[in-house]
């Protein structure tokens, strides 16, 4: 059967164990997790736990479930069919020798990159987007020679007026 | 008050009702127990293995309709329990299970008897917590017993390192609980409830399936109630036994791959399926391309999770089992009740015949022994009204099959995780929480070797066990599977070196009865029954019964081997 990607946005309460009882959930039942990405919010004791997970349209209603079952996770918000944005940071430190040094400026230029670092024979890029544009800048500095890359997983907000994510802070009332 | 974080854990346990726990010290307990030693009004058994604390506990939640509560030390007493808890996990039973921990400062350092037993049971808990401070103890053991009784009852772990209980704080009564990422579900929807009264009204050949979720949630009268005024035959999960009279004309006998031939049939060719509290474990499917094929499933369940599982059903309802049957049965009442046993005359026909033509049956002849037989005397002798508890194998299913419960919390069985060694401290469980009850543990000569040493607990405590052992000389069930699927290769599956049961049970100061001969078969159980005290009937049974009717794994429960 085909699989889909599915973007989940998932609150939780910030204390020790609670990351290890998700992915332990997703592993124990088989579930994958393509990209995960963990940090506090505006409210004190919760974080979100951004997801990216890949898997047959019937299973993604499971996960969901599952993770709400799970005493510490508050709420679960599948943005996949919403209106979200969404960022991916990445750094690259590719190759720069000096003939090739315009070239790359270029494309740093083209996709609103920065270079944050700067060598005698590399930068080092950061980029920041959706996965299509880091996906499309990889391609593009593949052939310079990238040396290593650092990569978050994505982050994501519902857009609708931000109704999602305020609600939580308590602002906004 | 100052109290220490052990007179804190009392007293906490003691405010939820609960008189008994079941459990065994150590090194990272000998606080509590310091603490269990001075006060009154709750009863500690001793256990002899930590697994048996835990199933004891089990039993003692099951018989009883509330939490049971197993008190072990660090390390070796908290890995030891994980089978316990894990069975508890897969049939959804209330248990708080307390475990000693090293130190708070030594976490981490790989200290003596230090497991981190939070990591270890994560996934076969409902819920568990590390105590690192002790102003914090009283309101998360509330929470525990909170977790453990509500919505999907399950098991609750709480690590207590040792410092956290001879810490003395300020005793403050916890708040009320209220948790922000918890809210389990009671009230089910009532446009579904309408819905299935709708189903109900329209359809012809109805059944229920009711499941532990029936008996958790203490709606078998509702249950039985809607059966009668809509006249829909019921069949149940293992876990549902007891749920619907087991002697009453609308019951099908227990669904599955040893299910009665009519209640797999009934469910292969009814039009409308109303499952309750079930969660439609492989065991009970079979195929599931081939199961229920003709019928609209409702099903009832207070965990979202359980539905769309392992089935399609046409008519979820998230919600309490009870409050979901009675809302039925208003709804129902509120029309003409009478319009709902539509010429159901038809279908109870055809499941009369299915009925007549393959019951549940064997030959007992005058020389060997049936283990069926031993059963069917047992049930007659208790009038039904025993509470039962099983093993694993042959003698958990002929016990499902062949003793008629007529009344919920009166069978306890591992059913969903199958652990052998189960029965007997379950059975001491059960017998404590009902002191006036005839406990039954039916076994087989093979798993009552596995968790044998609570012979010296019941002995001990004075809780007077009835132990029915099917001795076959083989792991049965195994032997079984061996003879139709494997060739009859019975490999490691003869237990033909076993202790002499009789003698073991004088050994722990048991009585211990011995029958060879079908004609001695009651005398042996009158004997057995009627001894005050804890006793091993050790039947020598027909070593290659098998148990039937079968579905193979994996095959369409409507196809069964009948011999």
């Amino acid at each position: 059967m085909k699989t889909n990607s599915y973007l989940l946005s998932i609150l939780v309460d910030d204390e020790p164990g609670v990351l290890s009882r998700i992915s332990g959930l997703f592993s124990g039942r088989g579930f994958n997790i393509d990209s995960l990405s963990v940090a506090s919010t505006a409210e004190p004791d919760v974080s979100r736990i951004t997801m990216v997970t890949k898997c047959e349209p019937h299973i993604i209603e499971q996960i969901k479930k599952q993770l709400h079952k799970l005493i510490n996770v508050i709420t679960v918000n599948d943005l996949t069919d919403k209106k979200y944005v969404q960022r991916q940071l990445a750094l690259i430190k590719v190759n720069a020798k000096s003939e090739k040094k315009a070239d790359i400026l270029r494309i740093v230029d083209i996709f609103r990159c920065k270079i944050v670092d700067v060598g005698l024979s590399h930068y080092t890029i950061e980029v920041s987007g959706d996965s299509e544009k880091h996906d499309a800048i990889v391609s593009l500095l593949n052939p310079m020679g990238i040396i290593e890359i650092a990569s978050t997983g994505s982050i994501a907000l519902a857009r609708e007026n931000g109704k999602h994510s305020l609600k939580l802070t308590g602002k906004n009332k | 008050m100052k109290l220490t974080g052990a007179q804190i854990l009392i007293k906490m346990i003691k405010a939820e009702g609960i008189d008994t726990i079941f459990g065994y010290p150590g090194g990272a307990v000998i606080d509590i127990y310091d603490a269990l030693a001075k006060q009154d009004g709750l009863h500690h058994i001793l256990v002899r293995h930590e697994q048996g604390a835990v199933h004891a506990a089990d039993g003692y939640a099951r018989a009883n309709n509330s939490v049971g509560v197993a008190l072990v030390t660090s390390g070796p007493g908290a890995t030891n329990t994980v089978t316990g808890i894990a069975s508890a996990h897969s049939d959804s039973i209330p248990l708080v299970v307390f475990t000693g921990q090293v130190p708070t400062a030594l976490i981490g350092n790989d200290a003596f008897q230090e497991v981190d037993i939070v990591g270890i049971t994560r996934p076969c808990t409902k819920h568990n917590y590390l105590v690192k401070d002790v102003t914090k103890l009283a309101s998360i053991i509330k929470e525990a017993f909170h977790l453990a009784r509500s919505g999907r009852p399950g098991p609750v772990l709480v690590d207590l390192p040792k410092d956290i209980q001879n810490t003395q704080v300020a005793f403050k009564e916890p708040k009320e609980i209220s948790l922000k990422s918890y809210k389990p579900n009671y009230k089910p929807n009532k446009k579904q409830l309408n819905k299935v009264v709708d189903l109900i009204g329209k359809a012809k050949r109805p059944v229920i399936f009711a499941g532990g979720g029936v008996i958790l949630s203490q709606a078998s009268s509702d249950l039985t109630r809607l059966a009668k005024m809509a006249d829909i035959p019921v069949t149940a999960s293992l876990m549902g036994l007891g749920a619907f009279p087991g002697s009453d004309p609308l019951w099908l006998g227990m669904l599955g791959m040893h299910g009665t031939y009519r209640a797999n049939m009934s469910i292969g060719h009814c039009d409308l399926m109303i499952a309750a509290g079930v969660r439609f474990d492989d065991r009970v499917t079979g195929n599931i391309e081939k199961f229920a094929p003709e019928a609209k499933i409702v099903q009832i369940d207070i965990d979202p999770t359980s539905i769309h599982k392992n089935i399609e059903v046409q008519c979820p309802i998230v919600g309490d089992c009870k409050a979901a049957l009675k809302g039925i049965i208003q709804l129902m009442e509120d029309k003409n009740p009478e319009d709902f046993k539509n010429d159901r005359q038809q279908w109870l026909n055809r499941i009369e015949e299915w009925k007549d033509t393959t019951p549940l049956k064997y030959e007992q002849d005058s020389v060997v022994i049936k283990p069926q037989f031993v059963i069917e005397k047992l049930y007659e002798l208790t009038k039904g009204d025993a509470i039962i508890t099983t093993e694993v194998g042959q003698n958990q299913m002929w016990a499902a099959q062949y003793y008629h419960f007529n009344k919920p919390n009166h069978f306890i069985t591992s059913g969903g995780l199958g652990v052998m060694g189960f029965g007997l401290p379950a059975a001491i469980g059960a017998k404590a929480a009902c002191p006036d009850k005839v406990v039954v543990d039916v076994a087989g000569d093979g798993s009552i070797q596995m968790n044998i040493q609570e012979l010296m607990t019941a002995i001990e405590s004075k809780i007077d066990v009835k132990i029915v052992i099917l001795n076959n000389q083989y792991l049965g069930m195994v032997r079984q599977w061996q003879e139709l699927f494997y060739k009859k290769v019975y490999s490691f599956t003869h237990m033909e070196n076993a202790p002499d049961f009789v003698k073991l049970a004088e050994a722990y100061g048991a009585k211990g009865l011995r029958c060879t001969r079908p004609d001695e078969v009651v005398s042996t159980l009158l004997e057995g029954l009627n001894y005050e005290g804890t006793v091993i009937m050790d039947f020598a049974v027909d070593r290659e019964e098998s148990v039937y009717p079968m579905v193979p794994a994996g095959g369409a429960i409507t196809e069964m081997l009948l011999v």
